[in-house]
């Protein structure tokens, strides 16, 4: 399959300079995606698609432009290439805008990253089933279950990317999930409901069916009998499953076309002590199996391990080639890959008993935080943190703040990053924090 | 493959749903469709997708095969459109095509669901196979022929976005550009982005029912950044609609630019309010976010139906004051939320969903209402071919109540004005939602006094419904481009209210000491 995708990234490269491209990039994608829904005992869904794109970046007369198309029959195609070409020629012209340099392709990594499992392919119904059916009876081991949907996702994915500057590569990935939503009956018409999911490229690595259904319904129970916590500044502590999404905030506007549209709070922070020096942030695309592995990136720059931030100085930001021309800036990635997030020595239970109080912050609910200024406020669901335990639960409350304020106020982080996302962050402590609530 | 794997696990939260205000992708692109092959009176559609009765006859077959209640063929053909310009050049153009089928089988409250983008005989018949194993009965016999529906008229165009070249749109965005630049001396840095699509759909039904859509889509963004004594600022505007070129005329253009340069320079004046509990106007308009929140998508009956949802059993029982009627209808012309016929085939219409502060009727998709024993609402959305219908809102809205705005303001002691959002989200069961302010202002003593920025608002649905303890006669649409999202499907809604006191909710700020 790789082959006849290379073949197809090759052909379109040919066509579009046939058609008066200068340069051209192209990305011949194929994937296939199986899921099982399985809810309260029964067979709720199940999906099963195979799909097929071809995505291209035109070079032509100092212009640009980039198109997509599921459609591959071959007399449709051409035209749509062509036109490809005859769209980026009535724009403007713009002079920073050019292919991937060659440089950038070299020392490509060769070092195998393990993200394909061939056992994935071969996964049947009743291997899918027998997970469903275990998900299912975990999810509903309680009294005060409603509903419990039980899901499993599985597949291939494969691209092969060329350009008309000698860059020719394919990279292949499987995924293998599974997990649980658990709704339970709370007072009055309230629901408390929550979930978990957990997986790997390898159908070896994903945990125990029953035990992740349990750790749904073990989420799901503490929610139960939840109130608004107070009003008030206090320390906030974020559970490792919920980190990463504080970490994506921080690191939303890290990016070169960010800072050149000015729209970035980084753009002061190069090379300065910004924050805490708890704070290490290392982008990795080589890690063996890991969820955002790769060999090189979308534009072919070849992966390295990328320091963001080290002890608190911001060592370099996301810079893809274009607005890394525009801003002067070198090329590093456009695209994130793993982020591993430095872990420190103390576990979760440690570091509660240490902030003797404040709010545990569990999941986030909606909110949002302006790339300009880092103000953010974000809902959150949590305990409240009671004698250096977790207390009562809380809802319905808000944390508010800017996040390059809160991140030189992280005063420890857990020795416990979170597996199941691309960002690997542990626990993270925070001191005087701004909530709203009651 | 990375980024695909991401938007698998983005598809995971637990029983939520958000809305959000379209993110600033880098996109832009053009006109003409694909070459039809022949183009006939007959039927254009099927024309389109290359195939006759016979062939869908042929599918159909094969997607029965193992017994069905009811089953479909969702043939689709997007061509999307999108230009940008930045630094003072329209420099990116994106265009893409997204052409398929999907296939869907239901037995029960089962589904199973392929799509092939390879609309040959060959490739549709391998997907309904796959589709059909989820049952296990004895085959049905489909319709021979398929009646065309009349096809619907809420958003017919003069002409195809496939026929409106680059160079008609380019002076619409170096208008937007120099008219933004002229807002005010500090501001920096402008960029506009266009999009447009025309959408084609083709519905064919167990039933023999055969449903068409030509649904074309439109939308305009202007993001300004602005720098005051080393501090910088940013925001934008944007409006959206099922309209043609025609649409876009300067008094409309320059408002909606006129509202991105005001929304960015009272930021340098705005400030957080105080943390807490407080009594929250929403402002006309794009505040039936509210309503999309803490009522919509909990009346979704997919939810309903499967006991998940906080209003699950409160059908028929007082859920807000007399004066509180909330609605979703998909049939307001050009609205961005607007559907002629729903994504399985059904006409859509407008569903009371709290009538004078009464829980009258959920959203129903096909296996709902069959559950439920009531007639379908037209509810039934889909992302793309790609993806099975589920129940979802189209454009909600609350309707006029008895009192002012200036009656509202005028009663608030100390609360704040919610103005502009750029997203929300809840969560079904425990009902709980969230909106994030980007602008509003603070109410002291029953009047305006200072402007405020990024506040989360946070809230539980049927307490909110409870305290809205008045409603003006200012009802109107906003017609910025909102997307809804639910277990991974987007799709484009829109949402409206009058000028609405709510008692109290809990508003994210500063705690003062």
């Amino acid at each position: 399959m790789s082959a006849d995708l290379q073949d197809r990234a090759a052909q379109a490269i040919e066509m579009l300079a046939a058609a008066g491209a200068d340069d051209a990039w192209a990305t011949a994608g194929q994937s296939r995606d199986v899921e099982f829904n399985y809810r309260d005992g029964a067979l709720e869904k199940v999906k099963d698609t195979t799909s097929q794109q071809l995505a291209v970046q035109v070079y032509a007369k100092g212009r640009y432009s980039s198109h997509q198309t599921t459609d591959l029959n071959p007399d449709r195609l051409a035209g749509f290439l062509k036109e490809a070409v005859a769209i980026t020629g009535a724009l403007e012209p713009d002079d920073q805008r050019a292919v991937t340099s060659a440089e950038l392709f070299a020392n490509r990594p060769e070092a195998d990253l393990d993200l394909v499992d061939s056992t994935v392919e071969a996964l049947d119904r009743d291997q899918r089933m027998a997970w469903c059916v275990e998900l299912d009876g975990a999810a509903r081991q309680h009294e005060r279950v409603i509903s419990a949907t039980s899901a499993v996702y599985d597949g291939t994915q494969t691209q092969a990317s060329a350009s008309s500057n000698g860059f020719s590569g394919v990279q292949e990935s499987t995924y293998c999930w599974l997990g649980a939503n658990v709704t339970l009956s709370d007072r009055g018409e309230r629901r408390a409901a929550d979930g978990f999911f957990a997986g790997s490229s390898h159908v070896g690595d994903v945990p125990d069916a029953g035990e992740v259904a349990g750790t749904a319904l073990k989420r799901a129970l503490v929610r139960l009998d939840s109130e608004k916590g107070p009003t008030g500044k206090t320390t906030m502590v974020v559970d490792s499953r919920v980190a990463a999404s504080l970490i994506g905030r921080l690191m939303g506007p890290a990016y070169a076309r960010s800072v050149q549209q000015g729209r970035s709070f980084w753009a002061d922070l190069i090379d300065q002590e910004a924050f805490s020096s708890k704070l290490t942030i290392i982008d990795d695309p080589l890690i063996v199996r890991g969820l955002g592995s790769r060999h090189y990136d979308s534009e072919g720059i070849s992966a390295k391990v990328l320091p963001i931030v080290e002890q608190g100085v911001v060592k370099n930001i996301y810079v893809d080639t274009y607005y890394g021309r525009k801003a002067g800036m070198t090329p590093t990635t456009g695209r994130p890959s793993n982020r591993r997030i430095d872990p420190g020595e103390h576990s979760l239970a440690d570091l509660l008993g240490a902030a003797g109080e404040g709010v545990y912050v569990t999941s986030w609910l909606g909110g949002n935080a302006d790339g300009t200024t880092g103000d953010f406020s974000l809902g959150l669901r949590g305990h409240m943190i009671e004698n250096g335990e977790i207390g009562r639960p809380v809802g319905e409350m808000n944390v508010t703040g800017n996040l390059k304020d809160l991140f030189t106020r992280l005063d420890a982080v857990g020795n416990d990053p979170y597996p199941y996302s691309t960002t690997l962050a542990p626990t993270l402590v925070f001191s005087d924090v701004d909530f709203s609530g009651v | 493959m990375a980024i695909k794997r991401r938007d698998f696990l983005g598809q995971m939260a637990a029983g939520s749903a958000i809305v959000t205000m379209p993110a600033f992708l880098p996109g832009c692109g053009v006109n003409q469709a694909t070459q039809m092959a022949t183009p006939t009176p007959e039927n254009p559609f099927m024309t389109w997708f290359g195939v006759d009765e016979a062939v869908i006859t042929r599918v159909m077959t094969e997607l029965t095969a193992n017994g069905a209640d009811t089953a479909d063929l969702y043939f689709q053909h997007q061509r999307t459109n999108n230009l940008s310009m930045e630094d003072g050049i329209v420099s990116r153009a994106n265009s893409g095509i997204s052409q398929g089928v999907g296939l869907r089988v239901v037995i029960g409250e089962q589904t199973g669901y392929a799509f092939t983008e390879d609309l040959t005989l060959e490739s549709m018949l391998a997907a309904a196979r796959t589709a059909a194993a989820i049952a296990s009965g004895t085959g049905l016999v489909a319709p021979q022929a398929f009646n065309p529906k009349k096809t619907g008229d809420l958003y017919s165009i003069e002409l195809p976005w496939a026929d409106v070249g680059i160079d008609q749109k380019l002076p619409i965005l170096k208008h937007v550009d120099a008219q933004a630049r002229k807002g005010d001396p500090s501001i920096q840095k402008v960029s506009v982005n266009w999009s447009d699509s025309d959408d084609r759909v083709m519905i064919a039904t167990l039933d023999g029912h055969l449903i068409m859509d030509h649904r074309p889509m439109t939308r305009l963004t202007a993001m300004v950044t602005a720098t005051r004594d080393g501090e910088t600022q940013s925001g934008y505007s944007n409006i959206a609609a099922r309209q043609d070129f025609s649409w876009y005329t300067e008094e409309r253009i320059n408002k909606m630019v006129e509202e991105a340069v005001d929304r960015t320079l009272i930021l340098f004046e705005a400030k957080r309010p105080p943390a807490g509990e407080m009594p929250v106007i929403l402002a006309a308009g794009a505040s039936g976010i509210l309503l999309h929140e803490a009522i919509g998508h909990g009346m979704e009956a997919d939810f309903n139906r499967k006991g998940t949802s906080i209003y699950s059993d409160m059908i028929g029982k007082k859920v807000a004051e007399p004066f509180v009627t909330i609605v979703d209808q998909g049939t307001i012309p050009k609205e961005r939320g607007a559907l002629n016929y729903d994504d399985e085939g059904n006409e859509c219409g407008r569903t009371t969903m709290v009538e004078n502060g009464v829980l009258r009727s959920y959203l129903h998709d096909s296996i709902s209402s069959r559950q439920y024993k009531v007639g379908a609402t037209g509810s039934g959305r889909r992302q793309s071919y790609q993806y099975a219908p589920m129940p979802r809102m189209t454009c909600t809205f609350m309707e006029d109540g008895p009192h002012t705005k200036d009656e509202i303001i005028a009663s608030v002691d100390h609360g704040i004005i919610a103005e502009t959002y750029t997203n929300g989200q809840v969560q079904i069961g425990a009902g709980d939602f969230t909106f994030y302010v980007k602008n509003g202002w603070l109410v002291e003593g029953g009047k305006i006094t200072a402007p405020i920025k990024d506040v989360n608002i946070i809230g539980n649905g049927p307490e909110a419904l409870k305290r809205i303890s008045m409603v003006a006669n200012d009802a109107k649409l906003d017609t910025g481009g909102w997307t809804c999202g639910k277990n991974g499907q987007q799709v484009p809604v829109s949402q409206g209210i009058p000028t609405v006191l709510v008692s109290t909710m809990t508003v994210g700020g500063e705690n003062v000491s």
